[in-house]
């Protein structure tokens, strides 16, 4: 993800719903508005789901780019409050 | 604090809201609550702040499990029969949730002791039987502005009403003074049916959880009543009496008092 610098990266590729989009909000919680968020999240049920609860919640998807290898990088800008 | 794994997993239901979210869940486990009467309606409101991960959650009651409590007072089991309330309690709580600390207070609550008890504590449930132990609550977390629940359940029907300092009514503006001995029986003399402390004390956890997130509409300056026959609720609007004894304009109850209470009422 050259093209953009994210200020923080969380990996959920490893828990399942609901913990995925739980640890993308609590990620999202402690940065500043505008800052970016790099999601690694695997294709199927969380590339349907999680970008859209992070949609949801006002927050802004810049990309979701597939990785080849079943993964996807997903990047969030934070909205504000 | 960050949350561990096993913290977001927990607490990830709350999480999901954007009501409560990461900022609210801190905010509950950060929150202290006092409940006083480990019984039909502390039990559920025990379990439920223990579940929901309030940080320090208080429970006072002197008295020891009986079998006729268990029809209704869901955090006691029949093997804890004799045990003191509180301690059964504790371990059913921490039993649920590890990560609160409870602490178990077994005291009769009486004016000597109640200032003391609610001091330190963010919000107070009165989980109490009694019209005295109802007023005394009162009157104590208005002289030290202390939020809390207060909630009453007999036979069917059920009520509470939430009181928040300066921001609307107290028990004693709605009803003045406990009735007189006998004119009104305990649940113990007239029987309550078991679910009603699951309703009534949950809708107490309910408030409480939402006070401490800051979100939402209270029950202040609302009765809500609750007949289970009738499958009827009612919120009534509870005007403030600017001539209450302990939050009225010139108040003449200036420190926790304690009612006569029947002999058979104490045990």
């Amino acid at each position: 993800m050259a093209d953009f610098t994210a200020d923080d990266h969380v990996d959920i590729t490893d828990v399942v719903c609901p913990v995925t989009f739980v640890k993308v909000k609590v990620a999202l919680d402690v940065l500043e508005e505008g800052q970016l968020l790099t999601v690694r999240l695997a294709d199927g049920e969380p590339v349907q789901n999680v970008p859209r609860s992070v949609k949801e919640e006002g927050h802004q998807i810049l990309k979701l780019a597939d990785n080849g290898d079943g993964t996807y990088t997903l990047v969030v800008r934070k909205a504000g409050e | 604090m960050a949350f561990s794994n096993e913290q977001l997993e927990r607490y990830s239901r709350h999480i999901l809201l954007s009501e409560v979210g990461v900022k609210g869940q801190k905010k509950l486990l950060e929150a202290s609550v006092l409940i006083i009467g480990a019984g039909g309606l502390g039990a559920p409101a025990a379990l439920y702040l223990a579940a929901a991960g309030v940080g320090t959650i208080g429970i006072a009651d002197a008295d020891e499990v009986d079998l006729s409590n268990l029809q209704r007072q869901v955090i006691h089991t029949t093997p804890d029969v004799g045990k003191a309330k509180v301690q059964s309690a504790k371990e059913t709580m921490e039993a649920i949730n590890p990560g609160v600390t409870v602490k178990a207070c077994r005291t009769f609550v009486d004016a000597s002791n109640i200032m003391g008890l609610i001091a330190g504590y963010d919000f107070i449930i009165d989980g109490t039987d009694n019209f005295p132990a109802k007023f005394l609550i009162n009157d104590a977390c208005v002289l030290a502005a202390k939020p809390f629940s207060h909630a009453g359940i007999i036979r069917f029907k059920g009520q509470l009403t939430t009181y928040v300092p300066g921001e609307g009514p107290c028990y004693r503006c709605a009803f003045k003074a406990p009735p007189p001995p006998d004119a009104v029986p305990t649940c113990k003399q007239a029987g309550v049916i078991g679910a009603m402390g699951g309703v009534i004390g949950s809708l107490q956890a309910m408030e409480a959880v939402k006070y401490i997130i800051g979100k939402g509409e209270l029950l202040t300056g609302h009765l809500l009543t609750y007949d289970a026959l009738k499958m009827e609720f009612r919120k009534i609007k509870l005007p403030a009496y600017k001539d209450c004894a302990v939050c009225g304009e010139h108040p003449t109850i200036l420190a926790p008092v304690d009612y006569e209470q029947k002999e058979c009422d104490l045990k």
